[in-house]
């Protein structure tokens, strides 16, 4: 039983970086811009997060909200190289990643922030409640990020299916011709969502120092800017199931340690693997059946240029 | 074509005096060019209230070109706009669309995973979503209500087909307040009882007062369905007339024009059928029924012109001919080797079937590589340049070398230049060189001369009329009837997906255009 709860007040901590970066890309993506630089994104966010912890003494919303600033502003030559310049988007994306790792690595070393602990974010204390047994330690005992990730599904879930921004944000992924000939500025929608999205993908880093490990390491990202990459192909693009992914990988990510902590031996690299494989399958299956391909961003990794004839 | 038209009892039954009132929108002096290429050339157009007015003419005649700049699409160069007397600058479709101008283009505008409200919505920012959603749900039922419409608008578009499509693209027009309404070609996809539904609601538009201008090839569809007639050629307006006032024969003339092509150069030397098709029918990879019924027979050392208005499935019968498309039913025998229906696209080509498509950038010439790579290619697969496992590069250069200067193609500073850098006439030389280089018995040869001078164009045409002189079996498809009547020993004549007629040259120019325009 206390293998059980221990288990379950722990997913949601390993949940929130997957759920967050999975929307991030999910806003990017839906307007037709392909990000593969979500681990750049993350370790961006995550040494900002440590970083600023570290500087003003404390302030760990203050520092989640640098994460995001840190992780749009890099969000912007990404943006720039690939909407307005159309550089290719898988090479931009994966530029991304090898510039964060190395730029991350230089400034945190530079500034003696790598290896240092900190006082990070506390858990919430709803008083008595965290005392119910079971539902205390699971709902109650947790930190506020992961409240306000559930709350930002809902919003951003709002925002997309029932908003003329929505709508719009969307039609410039499916088909950006048509969108233009509606009067829509595709080149600005499409700016602003890959922004928007490295907001939530930095917070998503941020969450890895300043909530979960309150430390900042090289290369701490550890591939879930990937996994989060892999999610959103398994949800097909759509929020509530990434959401359901990243609870999924939750549960196994806190599962390892447990299971290793009562002497059962599980191959790490097996559990790691895990995702990649799950995401394989669902792309086979996806493409053997064409009709589950409705929600997928038809534009998605297409450049718009506006061009009259000849 | 042979229903007398029946336009002028509207205006006995109440119809609007369209002889008397003035225009609501003019367009005088317009002039457009594209490059070298003049598009339109001092146009005057003028448009009433409540007036179906038909622009008709053939593909390139700048009808599109016409429309486009008054949807705001192009700017054009020279001339003025008038809307309700005053005048206008139309900048961009927004401005169009704040003169309660809108254009159906051919291409349909729309996000397939959409609904109907929500292609509708988008270009109708602000408010709150979900009332704006019921406002346009009614504004839309209102609208379709009106000209007889049903349309589900909550279902995606991509379920819909392709007349829903269009339905709904007319809708969106209507309700963002157009009352000159530009439709361009919109018959062209629609089966014949599509056309006719559409046709009505097009009338009952003008009914309600709206002007429409009604784009269009089809002579039977203009004279039936519009109120007056604009006929352009060549980018110029030949005259505007009344449906009651003119036969199918005298507007066919003016679509055609009168100029009197030279007299071709006739084979001396026809001899067997090199290439026989038969009752043959093929569909697009969407499902539409393309090649209805395509029969002919094309002799060793001749051409034989295919005419006909774009997009009545020309392009199709290359794919088919060639082999990247497969037929639906129907046979293609080739002389000496049999049956080669189901022969893939390399066998075609190794028993000498040789292709010159339309768009030469695009399906003949890899851009990217060598102007010798781009020669070599077809010897490379039957192994003119080494085996499999080496290519011989001095072969393939003193090959390309040899063939630029018999086909005098000029720009080719180095052997290596990449193709993308030739002008249009010389990337065809080279195309034409490549696929002469094998002695083919059969050329297929699909708008050669598109975008090329008058002097690369007579260059092409001088290396069709050697190969036919070879007894080669030439088939020359092309929109421009010049063309056709220039090079070609026959002429079929190519309408909605079948060889309507066939002449022997010298052909009336008429009759052909007569085919060509025709309906059914």
């Amino acid at each position: 039983m206390d293998f059980l709860i221990n288990w379950l007040a722990n997913i949601p901590g390993f949940a929130v970086p997957f759920a967050l970066g999975a929307m991030g890309l999910i806003i990017c993506e839906k307007s037709g811009v392909l990000n593969l630089g979500a681990e750049g994104y993350l370790l961006i966010g995550a040494m900002a997060g440590a970083g600023s912890v570290l500087s003003f003494g404390g302030y760990p919303m203050l520092a989640l909200g640098i994460a995001a600033l840190a992780s749009a502003a890099l969000a912007l030559v990404f943006a720039v190289l690939v909407i307005f310049l159309r550089v290719n988007q898988v090479i931009s994306g994966l530029t991304i990643v090898f510039l964060a790792q190395g730029l991350t690595s230089l400034i945190a070393g530079k500034q003696g922030w790598t290896n240092k602990a900190f006082t990070g974010l506390a858990d919430l204390d709803f008083g008595p409640l965290s005392d119910i047994p079971l539902i205390g330690p699971v709902l109650f005992r947790q930190d506020p990020m992961v409240y306000l990730t559930i709350l930002a599904f809902f919003a951003v879930s709002y925002v997309m299916n029932r908003t003329h921004t929505g709508l719009r944000l969307r039609a410039v992924g499916e088909n950006p011709e048509a969108s233009d000939a509606a009067g829509i500025n595709v080149m600005m929608m499409r700016l602003a969502a890959v922004l928007v999205g490295a907001l939530f993908l930095g917070l998503a880093g941020g969450y890895l120092t300043v909530v979960v490990s309150k430390i900042w390491v090289d290369g701490m990202a550890g591939g879930r800017g990937w996994i989060a990459i892999a999610l959103v192909i398994f949800a097909r693009w759509r929020l509530w199931r990434a959401l359901a992914g990243a609870v999924l990988f939750g549960c196994i990510e806190a599962l390892i340690p447990r299971v290793a902590a009562i002497g059962i031996q599980v191959p790490q690299y097996f559990v790691l693997m895990l995702p990649y494989v799950v995401t394989l399958g669902v792309m086979v299956w996806t493409s053997l059946r064409k009709d589950t391909l409705a929600n997928d961003p038809s534009a998605l990794g297409r450049p718009f240029v506006r061009e009259e004839r000849r | 074509m042979t229903e007398i038209p029946d336009r002028n009892d509207a205006s006995a039954d109440g119809g609007p005096d369209l002889n008397g009132s003035d225009p609501v929108l003019t367009m005088s002096g317009i002039t457009k060019s594209f490059g070298d290429f003049l598009a339109l050339d001092n146009v005057d157009f003028d448009l009433k209230k409540g007036e179906v007015h038909a622009l008709l003419g053939e593909n390139g005649a700048g009808k599109s070109s016409l429309m486009n700049v008054v949807a705001g699409l192009y700017a054009a160069d020279h001339g003025t706009i008038h809307v309700s007397g005053q005048p206008v600058s139309i900048k961009g479709p927004s401005d169009a669309q704040d003169l309660r101008i809108g254009m159906v283009h051919q291409h349909y505008k729309l996000v397939m995973p959409f609904s109907a409200v929500e292609n509708i919505l988008l270009s109708h920012p602000g408010g709150s979503y979900e009332q704006s959603l019921n406002q346009m749900r009614e504004d839309i039922a209102q609208k379709a209500e009106l000209i007889g419409f049903d349309v589900d608008t909550d279902k995606p578009v991509a379920s819909l087909s392709i007349a829903e499509q269009q339905r709904v693209e007319i809708l969106k027009v209507l309700v963002a307040g157009a009352n000159f309404i530009i439709l361009d070609e919109p018959t062209a996809v629609l089966t014949d009882e599509e056309g006719q539904r559409l046709l009505n609601a097009i009338r009952k538009l003008a009914d309600n007062g709206n002007s429409v201008v009604l784009v269009t090839h089809n002579l039977s569809e203009a004279l039936n369905h519009s109120d007056r007639i604009t006929v352009m050629r060549g980018g110029r307006v030949v005259d505007t007339v009344l449906p009651k006032d003119v036969t199918p024969p005298e507007l066919t003339r003016m679509i055609v024009g009168e100029t009197i092509s030279e007299t071709p150069e006739l084979s001396k030397v026809a001899g067997v059928p090199q290439l026989k098709v038969r009752e043959l029918q093929a569909s697009r990879t969407d499902g539409l029924a393309v090649i209805k019924n395509v029969n002919f027979d094309v002799r060793r050392g001749e051409i034989y012109g295919i005419a006909g208005v774009g997009g009545n499935g020309q392009g199709e019968l290359v794919e088919v001919l060639t082999g990247l498309l497969p037929v639906t039913s129907g046979n293609l025998y080739l002389h000496e080797k049999g049956d080669i229906t189901h022969s893939r696209a390399d066998e075609r080509r190794s028993f000498g079937i040789a292709c010159i498509p339309s768009d030469r950038q695009t399906y003949a010439l890899a851009g990217g590589l060598s102007v010798s790579d781009n020669f070599a290619i077809s010897g490379v697969l039957n192994g003119s340049y080494g085996s499999w496992s080496r290519i011989d590069r001095r072969k393939m250069q003193s090959a390309t070398d040899a063939a630029v200067k018999k086909f005098d193609v000029q720009g080719v500073r180095s052997r290596t230049q990449r193709a993308a850098l030739l002008s249009g006439g010389n990337a065809q030389k080279l195309v034409i060189a490549r696929e002469f280089s094998g002695q083919p018995g059969v050329v297929i040869a699909h708008s050669p001369n598109r975008g090329l001078d008058v002097r690369a164009s007579a260059a092409v045409h001088n290396h069709l009329k050697s190969a036919r002189d070879r007894g080669a079996a030439v088939i020359l498809l092309s929109e421009d009837l010049d063309e056709i009547m220039l090079l070609s020993d026959r002429i079929g004549v190519m309408n909605s997906g079948a060889i309507v007629a066939e002449f022997d040259a010298p052909a009336d120019r008429h009759a052909i255009g007569k085919a060509m325009v025709g309906h059914d």
